[in-house]
């Protein structure tokens, strides 16, 4: 397996509602928390990514800003937008910098105060993250495009509101373990299967609340690596492609393209086969993108996805246990913090630092981070 | 300038392919053609980006399509809310898709994927178009 680029140290904020801080503040809450557990200063740093969907921030260019608060002038700086994934399209970067020999050290800080707008302004943003052309001015937002793939999926494959409320059920249980999670209560099934719809079939338990939150990692060369770092965690394979933004430009709505295409480079690059994953974090913004992803990163044949859940094998014990720290479901979404998020709980499953959530002796962990619905795919191998 | 009488809320008031909107104005929904490959585009392109060319003609979207997926909305964007609850529908006619929305006088009881649909102009409120699909 390639041991090129390591992780060294991981750091997130806790996902919350209503930040009570700057965006600055914010980002230091992840930023000092990874200098820490990789053990480095700010002079150590050769260049920072700063990962974020600007249309939630009110401070114009804020990688300067944030660039100059965490003590990393003069080294270069610069922003990064995929929108839910940012902060995995900025692992790429990282990663190609350290690769090429640009850098030795790069740390990638996501973050996103989305509390930093009012509601209104938040959801007037909503309506264009799609074509605003020709898809917005119908009325269309988030939850109902994922809801028009749920319900391909369900008529493609057969699987059914069930299976989506099994997904929020397993993600709630493992939300209460997580105290950084926004979300920490319990969900029962016929709560899933009886609330509200948003956008049918989509209903409020199989949609992500947002958050604010920030995360870090720090990439290091192998020769960093293996002088400053007990416990490295290698970055095996980076995986990422795009889609049409459009409904109309899909092939299908039963699975989504990017991902699929992202696992295929993500696993040839690493040499390694979707069995040979022990833990997984998917990119849970809805139900349904969970069930997707057993199948797009080939945990599961197309359509039978639901069978993994149904079987509970996607438990902690089962055969690939996923979003075992409650999920994009369970800890809110600061979108561009959240890929952070994912790949700080695979690289403490690596170092056999998860606590209650751990699977023990896990080697290989797997990260899913998509960007809008479907636009953007990121797929990260990592291995100790 | 005309694109931005298209939809309940518009964001894009300059394209090249606004003739859309006087196909529209005529009761007429139309796509492109390359000229040059034969791509049909809908929505419609002004540009064909496998022949690096421009040269695109309008042609009619007609006929019986078939209902992909769709979904009935109750929270609404900003500039949609007097509009909830509506269904989002795409919808293919032989290969080429459309996506928008469904009359308003079906309810969604009444609609299942593979139904067969067609679609219209619809004249909105403030001299605004848009299309919907209705049972074929
Ligand atoms: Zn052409």
């Amino acid at each position: 397996m390639p041991k090129d680029v390591a992780i060294i140290g991981v750091g997130q904020s806790y996902f919350v509602r209503g930040y009570q801080g700057s965006i600055r503040e914010l980002a230091f809450d992840a930023y000092s928390e990874a200098m820490k557990d990789a053990g480095i200063g700010p002079e150590d740093v050769g260049a920072s990514m700063i990962c974020t969907a600007p249309e939630y921030d009110k401070q114009r260019s804020p990688s300067g800003l944030i660039a100059e608060y965490l003590g990393l002038n003069p080294q270069p700086t610069f922003a990064i937008e995929t929108v839910c994934s940012a902060s995995t399209s900025g692992l790429k970067v990282a990663y190609s910098m350290i690769k090429s020999g640009l850098h030795d050290i790069v740390v990638v800080l996501g973050f996103q105060k989305m509390s930093e707008i009012t509601s209104a302004d938040s959801q007037e943003r909503m309506g264009r993250g799609a074509d605003i052309m020709w898809e917005s001015p119908f009325g269309t937002m988030m939850p109902a495009y994922y809801a028009l793939h749920a319900r391909a999926h369900f008529n493609t494959y057969g699987s059914s509101e069930k299976d989506l409320a099994l997904i929020r059920v397993k993600a709630a249980k493992y939300g209460q373990l997580n105290e950084r999670a926004v979300f920490r209560k319990g969900v029962e099934f016929d709560q899933v299967i009886n609330a509200d719809a948003i956008a049918s079939p989509l209903k409020k338990f199989d949609c992500c609340a947002n958050a604010d939150g920030s995360s870090c990692m720090i990439l290091a060369s192998a020769d960093k690596a293996k002088e400053i770092c007990k416990k490295p965690v290698w970055v095996m394979g980076v995986g990422s492609a795009s889609a049409p933004m459009t409904m109309t430009g899909r092939d299908s709505l039963a699975g989504l393209n990017a991902a699929k295409e992202a696992a295929k480079t993500a696993y040839e690059m690493a040499g390694v086969s979707p069995q040979d994953i022990d833990v997984a974090e998917v990119h849970d913004c809805f139900t349904i993108a969970e069930l997707m992803a057993y199948e797009n990163l080939g945990f599961a044949e197309p359509g039978k996805g639901n069978e993994l859940i149904q079987n509970g094998e996607t438990y902690l014990g089962g055969k690939i246990p996923v979003n075992v720290d409650g999920g994009l479901l369970s800890k809110g979404h600061p979108i561009g913090a959240t890929g952070g998020s994912q790949v700080r709980t695979i690289v403490l499953q690596l170092r056999d630092e998860a606590g209650d959530i751990q699977v023990p002796g896990a080697e290989i962990g797997l990260v899913h981070n998509i960007g809008g619905v479907g636009i953007y795919g990121n797929v990260v191998i990592l291995g100790r | 300038m005309g694109f931005e009488k298209f939809g309940v809320v518009s964001f894009t008031a300059q394209t090249r392919a606004s003739d859309f909107i006087d196909y529209l104005e005529k009761g007429e929904i139309r796509g492109t053609k390359c000229n040059l490959c034969g791509r049909v585009f809908f929505p419609p392109r002004a540009d064909c980006s496998w022949c690096m060319s421009k040269d695109v003609e309008w042609i009619e979207i007609k006929g019986q399509g078939t209902l992909i997926s769709f979904t009935k909305v109750n929270y609404a964007p900003t500039g949609f809310e007097g509009d909830v609850p509506y269904i989002l529908a795409l919808v293919d006619f032989d290969g080429i898709k459309v996506f928008g929305r469904l009359s308003k006088d079906l309810p969604e009881d009444s609609v299942k994927v593979g139904m067969a649909l067609k679609v219209t102009p619809l004249a909105l409120p403030e001299d605004k178009l848009t299309y919907e699909f209705l049972p074929a």
